[in-house]
């Protein structure tokens, strides 16, 4: 062993974040102390980023298998799924967020770079990007802390941040990286810098590298201040016959090292991942975030596509978290075998690097690739061609043991598969918190109904939370590749794939370079066209439509981790049948804090929980994701935020089915019951109505029962089938009004061109409220008659399983029928046309000209930023 | 017809331009790797939109030494249609094929967004056979497309009609507010004196199926095609569709 190194104390034990039960496992699987080096790489192996230590026993209650399943969830790097006509798409979501705290720009944008590389490192040509992020406050109507005087004012009990969970102690209010003795001004100010940077640096890497950013979802609340949420998703499309693994088959096949050189950057990123962020760890861990660069990675990949067409690849992975380290004891432990590498042979970019950096550095844009044996010179002829570094460091052995060795010396030796599979797995203490009563308690009494709707919808339109997002999306390149067929703006966007989306395979290879020498004039002819829309065994391929959706209420899942989970994956469910899909699939990301703390277990235990049922009855299995915890900034954790990026089958083009009113005169109906009257808050408890208008961010959420829900996705997919539909909306965030809002507003030709079409409602009792499924009597049945729906339940209730639909005027009568006849609640409410969205109640006739509509919600977050 | 589409490294768009050109228009379209010295025999040269060589040092600035460009500029100094798109613009400016030169935009934030392009001339081999009147609905998407030239660049533009598109508003009209990049007179793409070489900013190849959601960017390609044509270029379309703007 090399003897350059400290001396492994207590100290440096704890320093790695090992507990002293770890440590002792550890020294029971070598038989021996560790080397520095090796102390190193078991730190970050068994950090809960790569090892998933407290989280693994949950996850393993996700639903993860379907027909459609070819890549099952932590099989690889990425799931994957046919989607028939022998083509497959790989996808996953994965976290940026404690980088992108301590500097959003390099954070946002190397968490792009990482989940690129996981899609094509499984053989895909990655074809679109999603993100979901969380800030801060950004505007001044919700002041951090302002609900907490109101709340206090008005008698009510729930805590709210920093102070929910007793056990925190005195907090430091100010953000993370903020200037000393700086105050509530300056948090907002910071929050928007954060936000600034992370939109950035995502457009940054995704726009350099070319792959198109199709849709996302935004979110502030005070929870995520200094500790903001960036989760980026990639898909990739590729044959069933292109899937690679990353698993180092072959005994005596060379190990090859690609991309850039290795650098001190992003040393042990892993591990810091897996800590509380603190003003301190910030401070000293900016060293662990890494710099990336896209125009590399676009390199890098268009390499690796060709190289793995040549069929000379045995197995490949990425360096991401943990590198070197994790990438070669994990392709050998996947295969079962060894693998022996020489650090003195991998490029490095800084001088006198100690083998402990090298492992542990996560320079970004790297790949590990096992050759066949005999085809070493592939790999030099296509990585010389683009001009990229190579280096051959090893090769694959029989003794399943990580050998590393430094200009000779032996500095790791570790068993593969005990490092890569063992780490230790925790059952966490749980238990309710306790502000989860004095949310139960919560009732209307308190808070007065709404006497001016049309003051509080113009308000919630403003919210970031709610206003359009297109302050960010028109910083993301979201058309390149020629496939987007629904721009961000719409309930889900709607990704062509087409076969050119394809990597090439094979004989496409062989075709041009065999072409290239007959010609000689470097002149070289697709074979992607309509004539070469063939696969190798000639049949046509056709092209697909894929619908995305990423989406996460974080208030619901704070006030009932389990019903606000449930409702995580019903929305996205909800959002790909307003597109007209069929889900595929699903791959999550669990944002969460301290798992130590047993209530944040108890969140984390019961979000789990309504994911993993709904996924089931959605028959969305989860093909993989990624768990994010000690997510908490010493102002207290955020709201569990679990993430849920779904990803659906349109069947046909003219399925498509967009968001926005098309016609004067089209019928809107509703699907669906307008206010859930068994629900006490009707719809109101966890909304953000409450949030915007009363600062208060409390109550039960709205139920969601799970089968009801998938008969209105099934029904709403059934008349899209019918080519009656000509837009379908869910209602969400903001209930009934926005949605309506949004259904006259959201539609933009082109820059400073909208499309705004107003809409006449007629809300009253007789239409909307009695809308009843065929059979049903008139008068309710069992329960308690005509609770009174209050005016604010009705506009900006939060009611599930509702969707906005609108039709041609004749249509509109059997497509109400239809859907009761199917089983689902259905009533015309109205028409559209005009210049001003007009709601009729019985408590009076509201009206908004849906020009002023559109400029609060446009331009909210734009006037937010300054 | 034989289109050639230059791929330098960081290039994003060569796919895209192939796939319209011969998927959807159904001429024969190539990638020519950058590193090539002579372009073989094509009938027009596309230079596509990107990142090349990750937009270092300037926009197009690394590209315009790239082997090809060598073979591209004899290419044109003969007649031979050249189209730059966005990154391709930057390049043909920054090789000096074109005048002017592309800086940060206005709002110092990338943009990517539909806009509304007014043809200003139909006396070019890329506008020819854009109906006068008829506004194209294309996207853009770029971080440096804010178009600056000095005074008596300007004035020979103007002078020269080699103006080809100005960013406008729905009612056709090139305001500030239409304008997405501060680009002088709102221009959008122009050509050289010789109108054998072309740049615009915008995408055509982006919209140039209606599933897309317009199909305008098709007229560009379309003109270069008839232009090509009428100069006896052996080659005939296979399909020349309308335009259909969704």
């Amino acid at each position: 062993m090399s003897s350059d190194s400290p001396a492994i104390t207590g100290d440096l034990v704890r320093q790695h974040n090992l507990a002293p039960e770890e440590y002792e496992r550890l020294k029971a699987i070598l038989g021996r102390e560790p080397s520095y080096t090796e102390l190193g790489i078991f730190s970050v192996m068994w950090s809960e980023h790569c090892s998933y230590k407290n989280s693994r026993p949950l996850l393993k209650t996700f639903p993860t298998r379907s027909p459609r399943i070819l890549v099952g969830a932590g099989e690889e790097n990425a799931g994957i799924i046919d989607i028939g006509d022998g083509l497959a798409i790989a996808f996953k979501i994965e976290s940026h967020n404690h980088p992108s705290a301590v500097e959003p720009f390099q954070g946002a944008a190397t968490g792009v770079g990482g989940i690129i590389r996981d899609i094509f490192t499984m053989g895909a040509r990655p074809v679109c990007a999603i993100n979901s992020l969380r800030f801060g406050s950004i505007a001044e109507n919700v002041k951090p802390g302002a609900d907490l005087a109101e709340s206090e004012v008005q008698g009510s009990k729930f805590k709210v941040q920093g102070s929910r969970f007793g056990a925190v102690p005195t907090l430091d209010p100010r953000p993370l990286g903020a200037p000393e003795g700086s105050a509530g001004g300056s948090t907002l100010a910071h929050n928007r810098r954060l936000f600034a940077g992370v939109v950035a640096g995502i457009a940054h890497y995704g726009n350099c590298f070319g792959i198109p950013t199709i849709a996302g979802e935004v979110a502030f609340d005070p929870c995520y201040e200094g500790n903001p949420l960036v989760n980026a998703f990639c898909l990739g499309v590729l044959r069933h016959d292109q899937i690679v693994r990353g698993a180092a088959k072959g005994v005596g096949n060379p190990v090859f090292y690609v991309g850039p050189a290795t650098g001190r950057d992003g040393l042990a990123g892993a591990a810091f991942a897996s800590q509380d962020l603190t003003q301190e760890s910030a401070q000293q861990q900016r060293g662990a975030v890494q710099v990336g660069d896209p125009f590399m990675e676009k390199l890098v990949c268009e390499a690796c596509l060709e190289l793995l067409a040549t069929g000379a690849v045995a197995g490949i992975q990425d360096m991401g978290a943990a590198g070197l380290t994790c990438s070669t004891c994990e392709t050998a432990a996947r295969a079962g075998n060894g693998i022996e590498i020489d650090l003195s042979r991998v490029p490095q970019r800084a001088p006198n690097m100690s083998p402990y950096e090298i492992m542990l550095s996560e320079s970004q844009e790297r790949m590990l690739i096992i050759v066949q044996k005999g085809r070493e010179d592939d790999v030099k002829r296509i990585f010389d061609k683009w001009d990229l570094p190579w280096a051959e460091i090893g090769r694959v052995t029989d003794t399943g043991r990580m050998l590393v060795r430094n200009n000779g010396s032996v500095v790791a030796d570790i068993p593969a598969k005990k490092l890569a599979d063992e780490a230790p797995l925790y059952q966490r203490e749980a238990r309710e918190p306790e502000y989860i009563k004095s949310v139960r308690e919560f009732t209307l009494a308190s808070i007065p109904d709404q006497k001016d709707p049309v003051a509080a919808l113009f308000s919630l339109l403003a919210w970031p939370t709610v206003a359009s997002k297109n302050w960010v999306y028109r910083q993301y390149d979201h058309m390149v590749r020629d496939g987007t067929a629904v721009c961000p703006g719409s309930d889900a966007a709607v990704l062509r794939i087409k076969a050119d989306s394809l990597p090439a395979s094979a004989a496409q290879t062989e075709h041009t370079t065999r072409n290239t020498e007959a010609e000689g004039s470097g002149f070289r002819v697709q074979e992607t066209g309509n004539r070469g829309q063939r696969t190798e065994s000639g049949q046509a391929s056709p092209e697909k439509l894929l619908a995305l959706t990423v989406d996460g209420n974080a208030t619901y899942v704070y006030l009932d981790p389990y019903e606000g989970s449930k409702i995580v994956v019903a929305e996205a469910a909800r959002n790909l049948a307003c597109s007209g899909a069929v889900p595929l699939g699903v791959t999550d990301n669990l944002n969460f804090g301290n798992p130590y703390n047993p209530e944040i277990f108890w969140q984390l235990r019961e979000s789990v929980r309504g994911l993993a049922e709904a996924c089931r009855v959605f028959n969305a299995p989860v093909t993989g994701g990624n768990v994010s915890l000690y997510n908490q900034s010493p102002a207290g954790p955020i709201d569990p935020t679990p993430t849920v990026a779904m990803v659906g089958l349109i069947e046909r083009g003219e399925h498509i089915t967009t968001q926005w009113f098309k016609d004067e005169g089209d019928a809107i109906i509703l699907l669906g019951q307008a206010v859930d009257e068994s629900d006490p808050l009707q719809g109101l408890g966890g909304s953000a109505y409450l949030q915007v208008m009363h600062g208060l961010k409390t109550g039960a959420p709205p139920r969601c029962d799970l089968e009801k829900e998938k008969d209105l996705h099934l029904v709403l997919r059934s008349l899209i089938h019918t080519g009656v539909v000509k837009s379908a909306h869910d209602c969400s965030d903001g209930g009934l009004a926005i949605a309506l809002a949004e259904c006259c507003i959201s539609h933009q030709i082109a820059r400073d061109t909208p499309r705004l079409i107003g809409a006449q409602l007629d809300l009253g009792a007789r239409t909307a409220l009695s809308a009843r499924t065929l059979g049903e009597s008139a008068a309710p049945t069992n329960e308690t008659p005509a609770a009174v729906v209050r005016l604010d339940a009705l506009f900006f209730g939060e009611t599930q399983s509702r969707i906005i639909i609108s039709t041609a005027p004749l249509d509109a009568v059997k497509t109400v029928e239809r859907a009761k006849l199917l089983g689902v609640q259905a009533a015309w409410i109205g028409i559209v046309g005009g210049e001003d969205l007009e709601m009729h109640t019985d408590s009076g006739a509201f009206k908004w000209p849906v020009a002023d509509l559109y400029d609060r919600w446009w331009n909210a977050i734009a006037r937010a930023m300054g | 017809m034989k289109f050639a589409v230059l791929q330098f490294p960081g290039s994003n768009c060569d796919q895209d331009a192939v796939h319209v050109l011969q998927n959807v228009l159904g001429h024969s379209a190539g990638l020519l790797w950058h590193k090539e010295s002579s372009l073989g025999q094509p009938d027009a040269v596309i230079i596509p939109g990107g990142f090349s060589y990750g937009d270092y040092l300037r926009t197009g600035a690394i590209a315009r030494f790239s082997p090809v460009m060598e073979a591209v500029r004899s290419f044109a100094s003969e007649g031979g249609l050249v189209l730059g798109i966005c990154n391709g613009f930057q390049i043909l400016c920054e090789a000096g094929m074109l005048p002017g030169a592309l800086v940060r935009n206005r709002s110092l934030q990338f943009r990517c967004e539909h806009i509304f392009l007014k043809t200003i001339t139909a006396n070019s081999p890329f506008t020819n056979s854009i109906p006068p009147e008829k506004l194209l609905c294309v996207p853009i998407a770029h971080g440096e497309g804010c178009y600056f030239a000095d005074d008596d660049t300007l004035a020979r533009l103007r002078t020269n009609d080699q103006i080809l598109w100005r960013y406008v508003n729905a009612a056709g009209e090139a305001t500030d507010a239409a304008n997405p990049n501060g680009s002088l007179d709102n221009i959008a793409g122009i050509c050289n004196e010789a109108r054998n070489v072309a740049g615009l900013m915008p995408h055509p190849e982006r919209a140039s199926e209606s599933i897309l959601g317009s199909a305008d960017g098709r007229l560009v390609f379309e003109s270069m095609v008839g232009a090509l044509q009428r100069n006896g270029s052996p080659s005939a379309p296979i399909v020349a569709q309308r335009p259909v703007c969704a």
